[in-house]
């Protein structure tokens, strides 16, 4: 099968730290993958450099075979961990915006989990509680029709309830060929959801498994697992 | 009905574990159809994929089977599935055995406690 997303040597310096240190992934499509790690490790990196926001320091990162940049973003859809929008304009501004920003966002689909998740399209941005802002970013990401879903700690703020409806969000509405790759910390509530997981720790992966393979292997959940690996 | 997945065993095994059980309940009965793969995926709040491979799984055992175009369907075969009930409450008796044994009480002692709770039932 062809990847999605696939890494080659990858080193990213900053100054004074090594953020990654040769990484080496293949990321089919269809999958549904945790990149999981301390604070630190080196997740948020590679999200970055996969959306071209930062550039390796050597090595490749493909996206369907190609290097970030224009062609890729079309397919990308993206998370990140701090909000860039204006929090003067109200969720129906924003879905205009994203409508003529993406062609493949679906304004039916934003309504829609709008409605389900209660929030209030004419609502500004600037009057939201936090876990209503992420929903609401969540909300404009999925209702892209991406091939890759890139998601920088999605759930953090929300509460459990909501978390629930968005996890099932996210396995209802993506389609059977598109990735998503989601870091996160909150592992014992995504890991039903996922197929595989990603262990990274100080800039290298230190394991890749199925679910079920860790825990047929170590009849542990995977949330028991990390604790165990990263214990402080 | 809901499922109910514990956090240190395959889920796979779990999903494949509940829906013999609602076969043999009667929540599908024999030749009902299934609900798509994304559906009880989302039911269970579990990823397609591992919902795919359990449904595959009870294809090969022969409690479901699929037809191309029109989804995935319970046998039809009344004793396959009987079969199956007769296994699982076989391994409810074994495990509800062990764990008996486990307090000290024999076969004997087991069988007469079954009773008198049988009787303060009625």
């Amino acid at each position: 099968m062809e990847n999605i997303l696939e890494c080659r040597n990858l080193v990213k310096f900053y100054p004074n730290c090594l953020a990654l240190n040769t990484v080496n992934l293949a990321v089919p499509k269809g999958r549904i993958i945790g990149l999981l790690g301390p604070n630190g490790s080196g997740k948020t990196t590679i999200i970055k450099l996969a959306n071209g926001l930062i550039t390796p320091s050597s090595g490749q990162i493909l996206i369907n075979g190609m290097e970030p940049g224009v062609e890729t973003k079309k397919i990308v859809s993206y998370l990140p961990e701090r909000t860039y929008l204006n929090d003067w304009m109200t969720v129906n501004n924003m879905i205009d915006f994203f409508s003529d920003f993406y062609e493949n966002f679906n304004r039916h689909k934003a309504y829609d989990m709008l409605q389900r998740l209660g929030v209030n399209p004419t609502q500004r941005l600037k009057t939201m509680s936090k876990g209503t802002k992420e929903k609401v970013q969540l909300i404009l990401v999925m209702s892209r029709e991406a091939e890759l879903y890139l998601l920088d700690e999605p759930i953090g703020g929300v509460d459990p309830a909501a978390r629930d409806y968005i996890l099932d969000t996210i396995i209802s509405n993506y389609s059977e060929n598109a990735t998503i790759i989601i870091s996160t910390h909150l592992i014992a509530d995504v890991e039903k959801v996922l197929d595989e997981v990603i262990f990274i720790n100080q800039g290298s992966i230190v394991l890749t498994s199925t679910v079920d393979d860790i825990r047929e292997k170590e009849n542990k959940s995977v949330d028991a697992l990390f604790r165990e690996v990263f214990r402080c | 009905m809901g499922w109910n997945l514990k956090s240190d065993r395959p889920i796979y095994s779990q999903l494949i574990e509940q829906i013999e059980l609602m076969i043999v309940s009667g929540i599908y009965p024999a030749g009902s159809k299934l609900p798509s793969v994304r559906d009880m995926a989302g039911e269970a709040s579990v990823n397609p994929n591992t919902m795919q491979r359990a449904l595959a799984q009870l294809e090969t055992e022969g409690l479901l089977y699929s037809q191309r175009t029109s989804g995935r369907f319970v046998t039809e075969d009344v004793e396959r599935i009987m079969q199956t009930k007769q296994n699982l409450a076989m391994d409810l008796v074994n495990t509800f055995m062990a764990s008996m044994n486990h307090l000290g009480y024999n076969r004997e002692q087991i069988i007469s406690l079954i009773n008198h709770s049988a009787e303060e039932d009625q």
